[in-house]
């Protein structure tokens, strides 16, 4: 597997933030805090190219306006905090979807033939990041990848995305609440103040 | 045969029968009343004033006499389109994709019918293309007002969805397919339902007017057909085309769905 590049911010604004710059190298996880509404989840839209923004983003030495969007998007992944089915079974939206991954996140091959509104909500956001995950991006910015799921689970997905983004090489931006989680996974964290980005002690 | 002539006291008997039924609404308080006969008075203004029209336009018979009145008309078509969509988008972009679409199928659907299908003397001959754009136009009306109408709706609807295959890196095409085939669905559904049920279930105006005129039933249904084909191309195409500019409108260059697109629905 080829290491993926550096996924690098250079002025980006969007919304309240302003003139967001960091890089992530590659396989490096880096956590986004801050209090609802503080534009995080507006961040990695804005990274995404989902809303119209200011400033550049880097992948490696390929920059977001040369790529037409959906080849962005499809390698620089975004997974929102609210997961989205559009058909009526789980494995429509996921051909590529490994046995393996379905197994390291409590499912059988089984899965795929499930109704979606039988999937609770904890089910549909694992099945999400699977979902995303199995179309081969080459960087993730997740947005709360557990927060609707119990304590012994989110240690499960978590562990899992670990593996996951160690083994590709993935940056990461990883938007997360909990202290401890971001204490488990984060390389560095920063949380929003005001309109700019400040790094927090690791501790914090 | 000849047609039976029609005089206005018999037209004031069924007149009378209206204002009889307006006054039994109102006596049973259904509220009604007032509304049917404002709009008994307006159809009989609106086609008293268009049959003068017409008897002016038969017998000038000039094509640029023929060519004003079917602007007149897609323009008040256009402003139809407009106004039945409750998420319409903003920047003239209703009204010139609804316009615009229309112009491009029932002109040519009507134009080409005219002159390599039916074939009168000269291809403009009023008593034929304003009655054949008329019904092109209203119905093709209908298809692409519903069409573009549940495009936007259903868009704004699901944003969450269309946003979320976006991010999954799908193009915007594939990211609003679902949506693009319910527009289509709706736009059409009303010709092919007309269709399935024509003299089954209902014979059509056209053929029963042209009957009640003195044509015989086989030529007045050779007719019929005719003018369901054409309809069915007219509004077919001019859906497609509204949908097609439609859909694309809702995104920009960057392929991001762009709901700031459209007016909020009035109330």
């Amino acid at each position: 597997m080829t290491t993926s590049p550096t996924l690098r911010l250079d002025g980006v604004t969007n919304g309240s933030l302003s003139c967001v710059s960091l890089a992530i190298a590659p396989g490096e996880i880096h956590c986004l805090s801050g209090p609802s509404g503080s534009g995080k989840s507006r961040l990695l839209r804005a990274v995404a190219d989902l809303e119209p923004h200011g400033g550049e983003v880097w992948l490696g030495n390929i920059s977001q306006a040369a790529l037409p969007a959906h080849v962005w998007r499809a390698r620089v992944m975004l997974v929102p905090a609210e997961s989205q089915w559009w058909a009526d079974s789980v494995g429509e939206h996921m051909p590529q979807a490994a046995p393996a991954d379905l197994e390291a996140l409590g499912f059988t091959s089984e899965v795929l033939a499930w109704q979606v509104s039988r999937l609770s909500s904890g089910e549909k956001q694992r099945l999400a990041l699977l979902r995303a995950i199995s179309r081969q991006p080459m960087a993730l910015l997740l947005d709360e990848p557990t927060a609707n799921l119990d304590e012994a689970s989110s240690r499960r997905v978590e562990a899992w995305l670990l593996s996951r983004i160690r083994k590709h090489g993935w940056p990461v931006l990883w938007v997360a609440h909990d202290p401890a989680q971001i204490q488990r996974v984060a390389e560095r964290h920063w949380r929003i103040e005001g309109s700019e980005l400040v790094e927090a002690a690791s501790w914090t | 045969m000849d047609v039976i002539a029609l005089t206005w006291w018999q037209l004031a008997l069924a007149a009378l029968m209206v204002v009889a039924l307006a006054g039994c609404t109102a006596a049973l308080r259904l509220g009604m009343g007032r509304s049917l006969l404002v709009a008994a008075a307006r159809s009989v203004v609106q086609l008293a004033l268009v049959g003068l029209v017409l008897e002016a336009l038969f017998a000038a018979e000039r094509l640029m006499w023929v060519a004003l009145m079917a602007l007149g008309m897609l323009l008040i078509a256009g402003r139809e389109v407009m106004a039945r969509q409750k998420r319409r988008l903003i920047g003239g972009w209703a009204f010139g994709i609804g316009t615009v679409a229309m112009f491009l199928s029932s002109f040519t659907v009507t134009v080409l019918t005219l002159t390599v299908i039916i074939g009168p003397e000269p291809w403009y001959l009023p008593q034929y293309a304003i009655p054949l754009l008329g019904m092109m136009l209203g119905n093709t009306m209908t298809g692409v007002a519903l069409a573009l109408d549940r495009l936007t709706d259903t868009a704004w609807r699901q944003r969450a969805v269309i946003e979320s295959r976006l991010m999954l890196g799908q193009h915007w095409q594939e990211a609003v397919s679902d949506i693009r085939r319910e527009a289509m669905r709706s736009g059409l559904m009303p010709m092919i339902n007309a269709m399935a049920a024509a003299g089954v279930v209902s014979l059509p105006g056209m053929m029963t007017g042209q009957i009640l005129a003195g044509s015989p039933p086989a030529l007045a249904v050779k007719y019929q057909i005719l003018v369901m084909f054409t309809i069915t191309l007219g509004t077919g195409f001019g859906t497609l085309a509204a949908v097609a500019a439609g859909s694309r409108r809702l995104f920009d260059g960057r392929e991001r769905l762009r709901l700031d697109r459209l007016a909020a629905p009035r109330h």
